[in-house]
């Protein structure tokens, strides 16, 4: 047993106030910890999480060691998790939730030697990374589909909360709609949740009944899908999660967050000894953000069309916030040719020229 | 910026569906209030309906026999509060809160391997003629099945309750323990079938989201309905249409705040969220004037002296 | 048969042995349970209640039992009062965001200003943020005679509502980039509840949570005011008889048990939360309930509870990272322990008898 070696170090670590511990990164085993906010089972953003892990262990096999904690609130109880998890020896530990950004500052000050990544948010030290998708790279994608496929040239649109990841996945998506169909008009309807089946479903009826044909969403269930489906003659897109269940149609592609080709550099990184701080924001180009099969309710051309897109962003030829753009208000914001800077996307808080509505305050 | 996109039909429609699980529950804990038990763990019995129904509705490809499980689940775990609070006593505030806790955690171990599944449909009327009738059709016959079982319940309810023994007896249970045990009516059974009959009813309205309003299994899927059940209860002040009003009623704001919204209307979607409970409040208070008030031993320990 | 004879007084013995009887058979229930799912029940009891008390890692665990412990015991306290007068204040959850949305709002109003006086307003701030909360039952309940568990329990949904508004409104930081969620109150020191010794988990609201511990016992042992409680409970007649004041009972039960929640939410966004986010509010008030039953309304009983609660809180923490036990097991473990800890109370005022029970 390592435990009277561990009793020893955490003696010390006790006197120096805690400083000294995550010494078991001598041991061979790698061990990475992940803290989830909801549980695996969720079907979306924590399940694609869990799934990276899974990946995880199956690439390094005996020489890692994953952990995980499910349904951790934010705030304090999160804080406990991970120190402990610093505690039992963990090299890495990611933090999978935009709430654990203040509690893994402060975990990762009391272990210097840990290894922290914290997803979506913005705060970095030494020993924290942050790691967050392009998503909107993949709404693009979707919104130029979209903007083909409707016929009643409205879409749906299912926002979780009014932040900025949300609102550029609104506007990407809208530009890149009216870009081939300038006849289109979006109706956004806020949630308030992340994932709340009942009340999901509720805003995709809604948005049927109001004439939309294309349901996008920002929520992580099926339930829309599920509406689309039960109403017939719509069409959406698999959010988080690939979810194949509904192929061919309703869901006729998907955005999936793929985190594993990233969480195994980052392990691999640890073991090599080169891990560094460093600040991601990865797209379609890298394979965090993956575009699920276009399935064949979308006719060829169209198809053709999203898939050239894609590689163009992916190429990195081309911006999905490319100007001219003009803000809501008429307002200019960006001039032919030039594309959002990270700064203005990370804080996005306008719609662009052409969205009704206010973003509720 | 138009209200014309709101279709009022559409919006009754699919309100009357958004307010089918509640309603359903709420009769359930009506009945079992009625009788003197306040049971709080509506969330937990609905939930373990939910999975209950969903699993076996996958099992067996039916969705009827879904229902059936769904009902005998949320009545199953409701005899452990019953265990509780009858035979042992325990008070029914902490038990209930107990209840939902544990079946929370019941649920999502039973539907581990039931994530990203479809279950079989259930399916919906549709009478030709009649459901092509205009507005009156979509409304009144364009609805599944249970839409239709969730209003006989509360006329079922109502007749039970105002034209029956059983029902006066429920009554007298729920008023006066110790006046009802004396008149030699078993106040510990009637209120044990109460309770059961009250998860029952959870359970199909937990399976009502699992199978027919979303349908999909998440954990914790049914995100505070449970709670919004109890709330009906006193909305409705222990009378059964009330329930079935104020389910529409809070259906129908829910329903209405996302027309509102789709049709590109700015509303503060909180302050519209918090609306049916501070209504539920005056309600209380207005009510407390009228001679309807809460069964006068809720929540009470009863036990036989002699 | 058996049937349940009262017993002529509560016993004291059975009373004290009881909770550790129910310790005992969850123990064995979830055992099963553990086993059922692929543990070693024994190592999984032992991660659960031994590991964060006696663990290698138990310099770090026990000040941790404090900081979850604390909302509970101070929040269960004050509702204790009133359910041993009959007053059922279950909106504490409600108490709580209230409590910590005012006194986080009266730290916030000062930023970035410094000085003493910021942390003392901001308790002020708190604890009357709660008890306004609670008065609205307690005046409905004197003025119109509405039931208060009723009223108290919509008022949560409705608190719910205007947390989420505050965090992406009002109180959203204005340097957060666009996220919503206050502003750091760790990161602001005239208003940040510190640990008052470093590596206790000592902070304000645990000795606030002590302090009502004592301030309880004496009430009710040693002041009429503890005396009118227990009497209003325990024979309402003679309480009104005594020219026992129904209304001003029900505004003192109330209000101290909605100050003592917004307390204790105020101490913990300035505490160990930091921040008014969406989510804030993860059930302390309601848990508190069981606390206060757990604890048989007893202050000591209370604090016992609240530590046992957060015990499992934190073994079962451990056991998802170390055996990979699933949360929902965890869930349903702590549903057994309140369970059996529930059902067993019966046998302090009534003991079993087996056989059948002559006619009365």
């Amino acid at each position: 047993m390592k435990l009277t070696k561990r009793a020893l170090m955490t003696g010390a670590a006790l006197a120096v106030g805690l400083a000294a511990t995550g010494v078991a990164a001598q041991d061979d085993v790698t061990k990475v910890g992940f803290v989830y906010v909801g549980p695996v089972g969720d079907g979306g953003w924590t399940y694609e999480h869990d799934q990276a892990r899974q990946k995880v262990e199956e690439h390094f096999g005996d020489k890692v060691e994953t952990v995980y904690v499910e349904s951790v609130p934010e705030g304090p109880d999160s804080e406990r998790v991970m120190t402990q998890m610093a505690l039992d020896g963990a090299d890495l530990i990611f933090t999978t939730s935009f709430g654990y950004m203040d509690p893994t500052i402060n975990v990762a000050k009391k272990f210097p030697d840990v290894k922290f990544e914290h997803a979506t948010g913005y705060k970095t030290a030494d020993n924290v990374s942050v790691y967050s998708a392009r998503f909107y790279e993949g709404r693009a994608v979707q919104g130029t589909i979209a903007g083909h496929m409707t016929e009643s040239n409205v879409i749906g649109y299912i926002g979780s909360y009014p932040i900025p990841e949300v609102i550029r996945g609104i506007n990407a998506a809208y530009i890149h709609a009216k870009k081939v169909n300038p006849d289109v008009e979006f109706k956004i309807v806020w949630a308030f949740t992340w994932i709340d089946p009942a009340k999901e479903a509720d805003a995709a009826k809604v948005l049927i009944e109001q004439g939309a044909d294309v349901i996008l969403q920002h929520t992580d269930s099926t339930a829309p899908l599920a509406a689309a489906q039960e109403a017939g003659g719509i069409i959406g897109f698999g959010q988080a999660s690939d979810m194949a269940e509904y192929k061919p149609s309703p869901r006729v592609s998907s955005i999936i967050d793929n985190w594993a080709p990233y969480y195994i550099d980052r392990v691999q990184a640890v073991m090599d000894g080169t891990w560094e701080s460093k600040n991601t924001w990865d797209g379609i180009a890298p394979g965090m953000v993956e575009i699920g099969e276009i399935t064949d309710a979308v006719p060829e051309e169209v198809k053709a069309e999203a898939l050239a897109l894609k590689e163009s962003i992916a190429s990195g030829e081309y911006h999905p916030f490319t100007g001219p753009l003009k803000k809501q208000d008429g307002s200019d914001w960006l001039a032919e040719g030039e594309t959002a800077d990270d700064g203005t996307l990370a804080g996005m808080n306008f719609y662009v020229e052409g969205i009704q509505g206010e973003i509720p305050q | 910026m138009d209200l014309s996109s709101i279709d009022p039909v559409l919006l009754i429609a699919s309100l009357m569906v958004a307010a089918t699980a509640v309603m359903i529950a709420a009769i359930g804990e009506l009945i079992a209030e009625r009788a003197g038990v306040l049971n709080l763990g509506v969330e937990g019995m609905m939930i373990t309906g939910a999975i209950c129904g969903f699993a076996m509705a996958v099992q067996t490809g039916s969705p009827t026999i879904g229902f059936l499980a769904a009902a005998a689940g949320g009545a199953l775990l409701s005899l452990l509060f019953a265990f509780l609070t009858q035979v042992a006593l325990a008070n029914q505030v902490a038990s209930g809160l107990a209840l939902t806790l544990f079946g929370l955690g019941l649920s999502s171990l039973l539907g581990q391997d039931y994530q990203g599944i479809k279950p079989p449909s259930t399916p919906r009327i549709d009478i030709p003629v009649l459901t092509d009738l205009p507005a009156v059709g979509r409304i009144v016959f364009g609805h599944d099945l249970m839409v239709y079982f969730g209003l006989a319940l509360v006329a079922a309810t109502w007749a039970f309750l105002k034209y029956t023994r059983a029902g006066l007896v429920l009554r007298s249970v729920g008023e006066n323990h110790d006046a009802a045990h004396a008149l030699g009516y078993k106040v510990v059974r009637i209120r044990v079938m109460a309770i059961a009959f009250g998860g029952a009813c959870a359970g199909l309205g937990g399976a009502y989201i699992s199978l027919v309003r979303v349908p999909q299994w998440t954990e914790g899927m049914t995100a505070g309905i449970g709670w919004i059940a109890l709330a009906l209860v006193v909305f409705a002040s222990w009378k059964p249409w009330r329930v079935l009003l104020g389910a529409y009623l809070f259906g129908g704001v829910t329903v209405l705040q996302l027309n509102l919204q789709a049709a590109g209307i700015a509303i503060p979607v909180e302050y519209l969220s918090m609306s049916p409970y501070i209504i539920t409040i005056v309600v209380l208070v207005i009510m407390s004037a009228d001679k309807s008030r809460a069964p006068a031993s809720l929540g009470r320990i009863f036990h036989a002296t002699h | 048969m058996v049937t349940l004879e009262k017993r002529p007084q509560p016993s004291r013995i059975v009373a004290w042995s009881t909770p550790f009887m129910a310790v005992l058979a969850t123990m064995i229930a979830g055992g099963l349970l553990f086993a059922a799912l692929g543990e070693d029940p024994l190592v999984a009891i032992r991660t659960i209640f031994w590991d964060p008390l006696f663990g290698q890692h138990a310099f770090f665990y026990r000040p941790q039992l404090l900081v979850k412990g604390a909302p509970l015991i101070l929040i269960a306290i004050g509702l204790s009062l009133g359910f041993r007068a009959g007053i059922w204040n279950i909106g504490a959850e409600g108490q709580y965001i209230l409590g910590a949305i005012c006194g986080a709002g009266m730290g916030l109003a000062f930023y970035p200003a410094e000085g003493w006086f910021i942390f003392p307003l901001m308790v002020m701030a708190g604890a009357l943020g709660g008890l306004v909360w609670a008065m609205i039952p307690g005046l409905l309940k004197v003025r119109f005679g509405t039931n208060e568990i009723l009223v108290s329990l919509m008022l949560v949904y409705v608190a719910e509502q205007l947390l989420a508004s505050m965090s992406l409104g009002l109180l959203k930081n204005p340097q957060g980039f666009g996220f919503p969620g206050s502003r750091n109150l760790q990161q602001y020191p005239s208003a940040h509840n510190a640990e008052l010794i470093a590596g206790t988990g000592m902070h304000w609201g645990v000795a606030a949570a002590l302090i009502a511990v004592i301030f309880a016992y004496v009430l009710l042992t040693r002041h009429q005011l503890g005396y009118h409680i227990r009497l209003t409970g325990e024979a309402p007649r003679a309480a009104k008889f005594a020219g026992i004041a129904p209304a001003r009972l029900v505004l003192f039960c109330l209000g101290i048990s909605g100050a003592f929640a917004g307390l204790a939410g105020m101490f913990e966004v300035s505490g160990p939360a930091g921040q008014v986010s969406i989510d804030f509010n993860t059930g302390y008030g309601f848990t508190a309930i069981i606390v206060a039953f757990l604890g048989r309304l007893h202050p000591v009983g209370i604090l016992l509870a609240g530590l046992l609660m957060a015990l499992t809180y934190i073994g079962g923490e451990i056991a998802q990272s170390s055996l990979g036990l699933p949360a929902a097991a965890i869930q349903m473990f702590q549903g057994m322990l309140l369970f059996f800890l529930l059902a067993v109370d019966v046998l302090t005022s009534y003991r079993l008898r087996f056989g059948k029970r002559e006619a009365a």
